[in-house]
């Protein structure tokens, strides 16, 4: 077998791989990206509305740090996140969109003077400092206290993979194309590069490298009505999980996006609705003031994707021949608005819809949108079980989003994380641990055993039809672990996912034709979207409370004296038809802010003990801190700097910042 | 563009293909017709989707986004190139013909590799922005300010999604494998308008200033006429080439 050797494997060309990229290779490491398709078409280039840094630059933005960001995230991840990753992550975004800034994307500027908006469906006047003149602007998104949505009209995601992918090319990082990791070579213990199968040959190539990084996004084509590109089958995901060795964070938290269009749930930004748009029903009838008062249409997207459900469920929705949908209302923004900062939006209706938004309402429902969960992670990006093994952005769960992600932290995620786990990467393969110690028979067994799998695919003869299998799990998937969940009919996913495993072992292609072969790839990949459906159903199945995004019609509580805990998921038989699930617990004697109410949703939750004796340690510890500036404070209470590379540990300066 | 034709209701499109494996020493290029029952709101995406798992599964194309967003899907649709993911079939004839876009490598039927052809257009333009110390950066610091119009401005020329559709209406680039195309030259006036990008218009011309590049360039405008984005082409090819001319 044809064997490549590099420092640095990176799985994955969307932005989180080539920052981690560019960062291993600014060190001195040799780099390969390795990409399903060209990387300037990754799915990070669909991320319409904003990336999220606490700039505080425009009005909405004013009095906006890093420790707005941090509440404002970990309540949008109903406490589920890792509250030491947010605030590493709140801290280094205003650096991400500053690097980002200087390599060439065109952020939206503040304009200064008057301009009219739109808010809660009328129209307001502001008036924009001239200090603030030419300072990336940001709009308003859901689950936010301030304006904290950079923005590029609504391209963001194309602009900044653009000049990401630029800045690799400058750098002279290789981007294998057409190339899919099928498997990662290890010992069980140590990562050690992957096999990789060449999407137009059909040949298997093998990729030693001292680190591997997983960056291949998430998995939301297990859904049948899915946001996510036709690439986003969670593979990464499933090689990591193949191993037997490495775990998978919380998989059974899944996002679905408010605005998908009906029927064909391509996205439509939810800068829609922070810039002033409106959710209506059937009637007509702006329904989320009646069940969110305080956010209204801006509640994070777990909460206004239920209540639209409910309201759909409970008879209000709008009906059509394929179903029912509910209407999102652009109009009250007016022509000059759509055009210039939610182009793209205009464009998907008039091409998939045949309508101007102008004009008309755009049918939405919520779709599956983002995967909370991926390759569970230290706070820098490692495996904890196999040495050698990253991963950053969707596909990793250093678990920065919890059970809920806001609108506009993903892009954010993915560069930050790239920066920090970049630097991981480099630190690592620069260390002892990090020499490339393996043994060559390995890596032809593990090419052997790869040969060996696809032959078995092609040669099969059960009769089964990858195709079909394929639209059998994401139509369950879909009807049965969606936004509301609850035990029969997560068990009856459990069971159907069971027995399409087994099929899937009996698949028969009809074609063996030489090359890519799409039949072949069809079947390989479902048997590992299988198993990351698999978690998804069973870790919802087992996670007996109501959490952010997952939702169980049965536990409709969150419930933190039980479930302050992570799922961990592990497959380390490869013949089961089941994860093994392991929990880890997220200490809230560690929290800088203990669970509490998000500030929208529902307000009934099961308390934790500890919630209360931790709130009255960082009371007596405030008060403590008489005179201390805002970073004594937050360090007293849970320091994070140490975690974060040197060279991103300075404050963030902002206008009116004395100097 | 956006005119939609009154519904036909039970039509059976006759889609023909231009199809050849290049892998496959046996296969030699044919025109293959399929029959697909049309649906509503049904697009090439998901026409060709029901070809590959019903009838014909080797048949290769490729589609990412599905949205129109990231340029995977340009093909010749009826003759002329356009991104399949985002063309109804309800606005096209019942017999419909695609085949690959020209000037590209051959992956497989539908599929060609404008990535391999982008990424040298790439390195070969220097598509990044040059600037001193961008290694060194202080990335505490406030961000300098830039005019929000020429940030809008910028935008504009970036929104190019590099899907090839101008490559293969063009005339040039049918006769010259080493024309940079419409994409590339429209790239080079992104650049130029930056301020973060210090290239002075010698530095331009060094990279554009021949045949191969701005002045191969014949004002047929077929770049312009298939842009999926809409993007003014021609008008920055024609400001580009004066610029050059006063450079050169």
């Amino acid at each position: 077998m044809h064997t490549i050797y590099t420092d640095v494997l990176v799985i994955g060309g969307g932005l989180a791989g080539q920052r981690a990229a560019i960062g291993a290779r600014r060190r001195g490491q040799e780099v390969i990206v390795l990409s399903l398709v060209p990387a300037k078409r990754s799915h990070s280039a669909a991320a319409q509305g904003g990336m999220q840094a606490s700039l505080g630059n425009c009005l909405g933005a004013a009095g906006d740090n890093e420790d707005i960001h941090f509440a404002d995230t970990v309540r949008g991840s109903d406490w589920g996140a890792d509250q030491e990753v947010v605030r590493m992550f709140t801290h280094t975004a205003p650096k991400a969109i500053r690097e980002l800034a200087a390599w060439g994307v065109p952020w939206n500027r503040v304009q200064r003077g008057e301009r009219e908006i739109t808010v809660d469906g009328k129209k307001q006047t502001i008036t924009e400092a001239d200090a603030a003149h030419g300072l990336i602007t940001a709009r308003n998104f859901g689950g936010t206290q301030k304006w904290r949505a950079c923005y590029v009209s609504d391209g963001t995601g194309h602009a900044m993979l653009y000049t990401m992918s630029n800045q690799a090319i400058a750098a002279g990082i290789p981007v294998h194309e057409r190339m899919e990791a099928l498997a990662l070579i290890h010992d069980g213990g140590r990562c050690h590069g992957a096999i990789v199968r060449n999407l137009m040959s059909g040949e298997l190539v093998a990729y030693v490298a001292r680190a591997t990084c997983i960056a291949t996004g998430g998995f939301g084509r297990i859904y049948r009505v899915s946001t996510n590109a036709v690439i986003n089958e969670g593979m990464g995901a499933g090689i990591a999980l193949e191993t037997g060795v490495a775990t998978l964070g919380n998989m059974e938290a899944i996002q679905f996006h408010p605005t998908g269009i009906f029927p064909a749930g391509i996205l439509v930004t939810e800068g829609c609705r922070g810039d002033g748009g409106l959710l209506l029903d059937g009637r007509e009838h702006r329904f989320m003031p009646d069940y969110e008062p305080e956010k209204k249409e801006l509640a994070s997207r777990d909460v206004v994707s239920r209540r639209m459900e409910e309201h759909i469920a409970a008879g209000h929705g709008a009906s059509t021949r394929f179903g029912e949908h509910l209407w999102l209302d652009i109009r009250l923004l007016g022509a000059q608005h759509i055009n210039n900062n939610l182009r793209e939006v205009k464009e998907i209706c008039q091409y998939f819809l045949g309508i101007d938004p102008v004009r008309e309402l755009i049918p939405v429902r919520p779709a599956q949108h983002y995967s909370m969960g991926g390759v569970r992670t230290d706070h820098h990006g490692h495996s904890p079980q196999l040495r050698g093994l990253f991963a950053a952005g969707e596909a990793a769960c250093w678990d920065m989003h919890g059970f809920n992600r806001l609108g506009g932290n993903s892009v954010a995620e993915t560069v930050v994380a790239g920066m920090i786990v970049g630097e991981a990467i480099a630190d690592f393969c620069v260390s002892p641990e990090g020499a490339l110690t393996l043994s060559s028979t390995l890596v032809e067994e593990f090419g052997r055993r790869e040969t060996r799998r696809l032959a078995a695919i092609a040669e099969g003869n059960g009769g089964e039809n990858a195709f079909e299998l394929t639209r059998r799990m994401q139509e369950t998937m879909t009807a049965n672990v969606g936004i509301f969940r609850e035990a029969g009919r997560l068990e009856e996913a459990v069971i159907i996912l069971q027995d399409l495993q087994r099929r899937s072992r009996a698949i028969s292609l009809r074609n063996n034709t030489a090359g890519a072969n799409p039949e072949l790839v069809a079947a390989y990949r479902l048997q590992r979207m299988l198993k990351l459906a698999q978690c998804v159903a069973f870790g919802a199945l087992q996670r007996t409370e109501s959490r952010g995004a997952h939702y169980r019609a049965d536990y409709p509580r969150r419930d933190d004296a039980n479930w302050m805990r992570r799922t961990l998921a592990s497959w380390p038989d490869a013949k089961a038809t089941l994860p093994t699930l392991g929990y880890e617990p997220l200490d809230i004697m560690r929290m800088e802010l203990p669970p509490g109410w998000r500030g929208y949703g529902a307000r009934d939750y099961i308390d934790n003990p500890q919630t209360e004796l931790r709130q009255q340690q960082i009371e007596a510890l405030q008060a403590t801190l008489e005179g201390a500036d805002r970073e004594e404070r937050q360090a007293a209470l849970m320091p994070f700097k140490q975690l974060l590379p040197e060279h991103l540990r300075g404050p963030n300066q902002r206008l009116g910042d004395e100097s | 563009m956006n005119q939609i034709p009154v519904q036909q209701v039970g039509r059976t499109l006759q889609i023909e293909i231009l199809r050849h494996n290049p892998y496959d020493p046996a296969s030699k290029p044919r025109l293959q017709t399929f029959e697909v029952e049309e649906a509503d709101a049904m697009t090439l995406f998901i026409a060709l989707s029901e070809i590959r798992e019903q009838q014909d599964p080797s048949l290769q194309f490729d589609f990412v986004c599905r949205a129109g967003i990231c340029g995977s899907c340009g093909m010749i649709i009826n003759g002329r190139p356009g991104l399949a993911c985002r063309t109804l079939t309800r606005n096209l004839p019942q017999r419909i013909t695609l085949a690959p876009l020209p000037a590209f490598e051959l992956i497989g039927d539908l599929s060609v590799n404008t990535g391999k052809w982008m990424r040298g257009m790439s390195e070969r333009l220097e598509t990044w922005v040059h600037s001193q110390g961008l290694e060194g950066l202080d990335l505490d610091a406030l961000e300098p300010a830039m005019e929000p119009e020429l940030a809008e401005q910028l935008y504009e020329l970036e929104r190019c999604i590099e899907c090839g559709c101008c490559v293969a209406a063009c005339g040039t680039a049918q006769m010259r494998e080493d024309f940079v195309g419409a994409v590339g030259l429209n790239q080079i006036t992104r650049f130029r308008l930056d301020p973060r990008d210090e290239r002075s218009d010698a530095q331009f011309y060094e990279l554009v200033g021949d045949e191969t590049g701005v002045f191969g360039c014949m004002t047929l405008l077929g770049c312009e006429d298939t842009c999926p984005k809409d993007l003014p082409l021609a008008t920055q090819i024609a400001f580009l080439r004066r610029r050059m001319v006063m450079a050169g």
